[in-house]
């Protein structure tokens, strides 16, 4: 991109995205399915920093906005119109407080490009692993549900499957944290009777599931956390939507 | 004429008093700092229609749901009636609507059914209270007052609905024996089943049917009054509460400009900030430090607990409680206010919301998840409150847990929460 290309499509991949060795994962799934659906894309790499998210919910509006106005001074620099990104934090951040700091960009959560996709009709879901009469349950991540209301393209791409989408009782609307968001993904829980991943992932392994989906690299942190602690990861599986998109294919 | 004399004389002091406690509390909410909330008055007016009048939030929890409008419904039609009553009251006259004719007949009826719909709810949620104990009622915040508080107000519209079904039950009575002022007038589906165990002279008629008019008058009168002290006060905030709410994304967290013109001469040593931007504090310590938002939510909430029900982390035992946050900055809005009628505006107590009354340890519980700000059937936000108090812990006092230090550190130097170096941030690509 340093040769002075301005790529249709920017790829913010975050920390997790970045850094973290499951989310390298759903990183990879995401650049897999772009590139084989031929959208021509971009990765700031090693110019990309922190969103400033953690921080801002935090409270560290200083640290926040001095990442903020770094980050554009990239963007817009690179002349960038649209984003994805895998993170629903980095989307929030982007797409909402962004703008007010001279940030402006078309920003789209994975799941929403999938969507957009298979509504295209560019990709579809087929020749890969079958997830044919497998039982799906759904997790929402709160900074793309109810922060943004996107509840139904994560959904979408799932019922593409042939596969059986069970919804928890809190779930949309009503759904429950991770544990993860407002910066508690870096410190210990405060004191109280139980962590807050365990009592969602004691949820989804009630329905039974073959697949617990998320659309969030913390989120599948604490999920993953939740069902190694219930000895239960042989049977059930965690995976992004971008994973479960890619292996339906037979990308991964 | 001493009666109706004496009915004037009461009805003038009510409207005075409340009128005075409203203005204390309006005072007081204008006591936060300013915000703008007037943008998009269509989408703002809908709401209110939506959420406040339409009771739209209310049905996700269906039997509550459910009783809380017959609640509703009821008692703001059952107030046609207090507009006769005081009609009444102050010319001296009796059931003076009647010459609505037909339509009164109906009306009247259809108060009945209303007034035993509302006396129904109230004793189911007396029995939800009291006997079931829902856990949503109880918590650390919801001792002493608070409890006695919704005790009280149910106890009293029980009251209120008594009061009016046995006058009427006398007034039919009265009519039925043709006793003299009182005009056959309305209809009585309800009230006139009780008239067999009313007495059968006119005299004790009549005593109950004044007693019971003054009762239900004077009952109105005092509970107008209670509203202004009371977690009820909701029946009135929540129309202005949800025009003013938050329309934007949930995941929106305010900027703070003070910030962005420090930020911007950081970054840019050329910059010099507009002249006007005041400095002021970072984030809030104290209830004056809020906007007059987030004080008119804290008069708008009815403790109802449905956000404190969905928040993780109370649902896994931590300190937090949306609701409490909420109580904490009206009750400490009240000593503020308070302290300025006894000692003068300027007066300092020494005391804070951060601090004596919502400890660090509930705020560094929240995962800012908006289940609470989802979950308030008046869209009140202590979601902003609780950031807004980070804010000053983390800008004003650098007091926050050595883990959160720890990835601002880390943001600071590697540009990542953690502490990878930035050059491996391509090294996905080949693992």
């Amino acid at each position: 991109m340093a040769a002075g290309e301005e790529p249709e499509l920017l790829f913010w991949v975050g920390c997790a995205g970045s850094f973290d060795e499951r989310a390298q994962k759903i990183t990879k799934a995401v650049a897999t399915i772009l590139n084989n659906v031929g959208i021509k894309f971009a990765i700031l790499g090693t110019e990309e920093s922190c969103t400033g998210d953690p921080a801002k919910r935090a409270g560290n509006e200083f640290l926040f906005q001095m990442m903020a106005m770094t980050n554009i001074e990239v963007l817009n620099a690179y002349n960038i119109k649209k984003i994805v990104t895998a993170c629903p934090h980095c989307f929030n951040t982007l797409k909402n407080e962004y703008p007010e700091l001279g940030g402006n960009y078309e920003v789209l959560h994975h799941s929403q490009l999938l969507q957009q996709l298979i509504d295209e009709g560019k990709l579809k879901i087929e020749n890969g692993e079958t997830f044919k009469g497998k039982k799906i349950t759904y997790h929402d991540p709160c900074y793309l549900g109810r922060a943004n209301g996107v509840y139904e393209a994560p959904r979408a791409v799932i019922e593409q499957l042939d596969a059986e989408l069970t919804e928890m009782k809190r779930c949309k609307t009503n759904g429950l944290c991770c544990g993860a968001g407002g910066a508690q993904m870096f410190k210990e829980p405060e004191k109280g009777n139980k962590d807050i991943n365990i009592e969602r992932t004691e949820e989804a392994l009630a329905l039974k599931p073959d697949v617990i989906a998320v659309g969030c690299p913390f989120c599948m942190t604490m999920i993953r956390d939740g069902v190694k602690l219930a000895e239960k990861e042989t049977e059930v599986q965690v995976l992004d939507i971008a994973e479960i998109a890619a292996k339906a294919n037979g990308w991964s | 004429m001493l009666g109706q004399l004496l009915f004037v004389i009461i009805s003038a002091m009510a409207i005075w008093l409340f009128s005075r406690n409203v203005k204390k509390i309006r005072r007081n909410i204008l006591l936060g700092k300013d915000i703008d909330r007037m943008d998009n008055p269509s989408e703002r007016w809908k709401n209110m229609a939506l959420v406040a009048l339409g009771q739209s939030k209310m049905m996700k929890r269906p039997i509550a749901g459910f009783f809380h409008i017959l609640i509703y419904v009821g008692f703001v039609i059952i107030n046609i009636e207090v507009l006769e009553i005081i009609i009444d009251g102050i010319f001296g006259t009796h059931r003076v609507l009647s010459i609505a004719g037909g339509l009164y007949d109906f009306l009247i009826g259809s108060f009945e059914f209303l007034a035993l719909g509302v006396l129904t709810a109230c004793i189911i949620f007396l029995i939800r209270r009291n006997i079931i104990h829902i856990k949503r009622f109880s918590g650390t915040e919801m001792k002493g007052w608070p409890v006695s508080d919704a005790n009280y107000i149910l106890i009293a519209e029980i009251l209120l609905m008594t009061a009016f079904l046995t006058m009427n039950a006398a007034d039919y009575k009265l009519q039925t024996l043709g006793a003299e002022h009182y005009i056959k007038a309305g209809a009585f589906p309800i009230s006139s089943s009780l008239a067999s165990i009313m007495p059968a002279n006119v005299i004790s008629l009549e005593m109950i049917e004044r007693a019971c008019w003054w009762f239900h008058i004077v009952g109105i009168f005092a509970f107008l009054n209670y509203i202004p002290y009371s977690k009820h006060f909701h029946i009135l905030l929540a129309f202005p509460n949800t025009w003013y709410a938050n329309l934007k994304q949930k995941g929106k967290f305010t900027n703070m400009s003070s910030v962005t013109n420090e930020v911007k001469a950081m970054l840019d040593p050329s910059f010099s900030p507009p002249a006007d931007a005041a400095p002021g504090r970072f984030g809030a310590k104290d209830v004056t430090d809020l906007t007059w938002v987030n004080l008119m939510n804290a008069y708008s909430c009815t403790e109802c607990g449905r956000c404190t029900a969905n928040c993780p982390a109370n649902i896994t035992g931590k300190l937090l409680s949306p609701r409490k946050i909420m109580m904490d900055t009206r009750d400490r809005l009240e000593e503020v206010g308070n302290n300025i009628d006894k000692h003068g505006k300027d007066y300092q107590d020494g005391k804070a919301l951060l601090g004596d009354y919502i400890t660090s340890e509930e705020l560094w519980a929240c995962t800012t998840c908006n289940a609470c700000t989802e979950a308030c059937p008046v869209n009140i936000d202590p979601l902003s409150i609780i950031v807004e108090l980070r804010r000053y812990l983390v800008m004003e006092e650098s007091n926050a847990p050595a883990s959160i230090n720890n990835m601002f550190g880390n943001i600071e130097n590697n540009q990542a929460p953690w502490k990878y170096s930035p050059a491996d941030r391509i090294n996905w690509i080949n693992n």
